[in-house]
């Protein structure tokens, strides 16, 4: 088969879709699920852009064959909100210390801090900086984004 | 370009499917170096064997005779954080946490990196200075006769099952250091590991600094005779050959093979 069907979810919303084999998980959910809060920047698994959840492991969609979610559960930053639209408590500290500018590598640097704050609840500042290591992002300077994460882990 | 894709249910599955399908056909683990591969036209299979669904080749474990059992499917994360691999090492579950980043940790397969053999790898180092086996389903082989050349492994069309790396005499140090001269997330400039028995016995690699992970032999007898650190690591030079890229010039690399394998051995004494 070089076609196959998987079934999974995306922020909570259960799809079936055929898809090619040879379909990487950024473009199904790009361009298949309109997803496009999800961003591809490298495509090749450093600049961390593109970071989604699987069964709330964090990867990077432009290195995770599409067809390895069959039967998971995907979240993309477009899942972090509540469902009546209320954002999190981290992507509320992201706005108030002005942890973005260009915002190409927000979608990113939200779903990795998720991550790692459902990991460590408290985490240190040397441990932001190392689990945040591998989203880049060249407005910042990461001072803030550092702040963002230790503001809503508090 | 397409592929034909065999989800496999079981170890045995994909092994029948790799004999009928041979050279036309690689394996997918956890999709990092196959996205990569796949991406830049260097693989254009005309079969898939994915494996990413077989459970059984995820766990990681000590057994009965003291051997740590590190399935192909278990991610570099689970060894890293491994109970059983912090106990049986604490530099091999460091050496895993060195690999990239979380995001490629979390996916990255043990089994995968091995198969893949890029010669910059840091697991292949730490692995091999602990005398590590690569269980098949073609046998068991030494993973420093399993490793071929870059990018070339024994394996053929079998598939890997586990690494495997052998009792721990009590007492034995073992260290890895990897040098990243300029991001944390970098392929090694030089890694080296270095693992001292208590009745002496020195066993020394090194990576990205040849065409496969290497043992380091002269520095092992060397320092294993009592030789100091700074003479026994000057041996490190017939050991490798590096290639000049980003991370140094081949003589840079040279140099830094001898200043990290001089490190690690004064470590192993401290």
């Amino acid at each position: 088969m070089s076609t196959l069907r998987i079934g999974f979810t995306a922020n909570g919303t259960a799809r079936v879709h055929q898809i090619p084999a040879e379909m990487l998980l950024i473009e199904l959910l790009r361009d298949v699920c309109g997803l496009t809060g999800t961003k591809e920047g490298c495509s090749v698994g450093v600049c961390g852009a593109c970071s989604v959840l699987v069964d709330g492991v964090l990867v990077s969609a432009c290195l995770v064959p599409a067809v390895h979610v069959d039967g998971r559960e995907v979240t993309t930053v477009e899942g972090l909100a509540a469902p009546d639209g209320t954002l999190s408590a981290l992507q509320e500290r992201f706005i108030v210390d002005g942890g973005f500018q260009c915002g190409i590598c927000t979608p990113g640097q939200l779903i990795a801090a998720t991550a790692l704050l459902r990991e460590r609840p408290k985490p240190e500042e040397r441990e932001i900086r190392e689990w945040m290591m591998g989203n880049l992002c060249r407005c910042t300077g990461y001072q803030r984004i550092v702040d963002a994460v230790r503001g809503a882990s508090a | 370009m397409t592929f034909e894709l065999h989800r496999a249910a079981s170890a045995d599955e994909a092994r029948d499917l790799l004999g009928r399908y041979g050279d036309d056909a690689v394996v997918l683990a956890g999709g990092t170096a196959f996205a990569l591969l796949w991406k830049q036209g260097l693989i254009r299979p005309a079969h898939v064997v994915d494996i990413h669904g077989v459970a059984s080749l995820r766990g990681i474990a000590r057994t009965n005779d003291g051997w740590l059992r590190i399935g192909a499917l278990a991610t570099h994360r689970d060894a890293e954080r491994s109970a059983a691999v912090r106990e049986h090492c604490p530099a091999l579950a460091a050496t895993f946490a060195h690999v990239a980043t979380v995001r490629v940790r979390n996916q990255a397969t043990v089994g995968g990196n091995l198969a893949h053999a890029d010669p910059a790898q840091d697991p292949p180092v730490t692995l091999l200075a602990l005398g590590a086996e690569v269980e098949t389903t073609a046998g068991a082989t030494p993973l420093g006769s399993f490793l071929r050349g870059p990018f070339e492994t024994s394996l053929g069309s079998a598939l890997l099952i586990a690494v495997s790396v052998p009792p721990l005499p009590a007492g034995t140090r073992a260290v890895f250091h990897k040098f990243l001269p300029r991001t944390a997330d970098d392929y090694a400039t030089v890694s080296v590991a270095a693992v001292r028995t208590p009745d002496g016995n020195v066993r020394v690699a090194l990576g990205s600094v040849a065409g496969t992970a290497v043992r380091a032999e002269a520095v092992e007898r060397a320092a294993g005779e009592g030789v100091p650190p700074r003479e026994a690591a000057a041996l490190v030079d017939e050991a490798i050959d590096p290639v000049g890229d980003a991370r140094g010039s081949a003589e840079y690399k040279r140099r830094m093979a001898r200043v990290w394998t001089e490190r690690a051995l004064l470590d192993l004494a401290a």
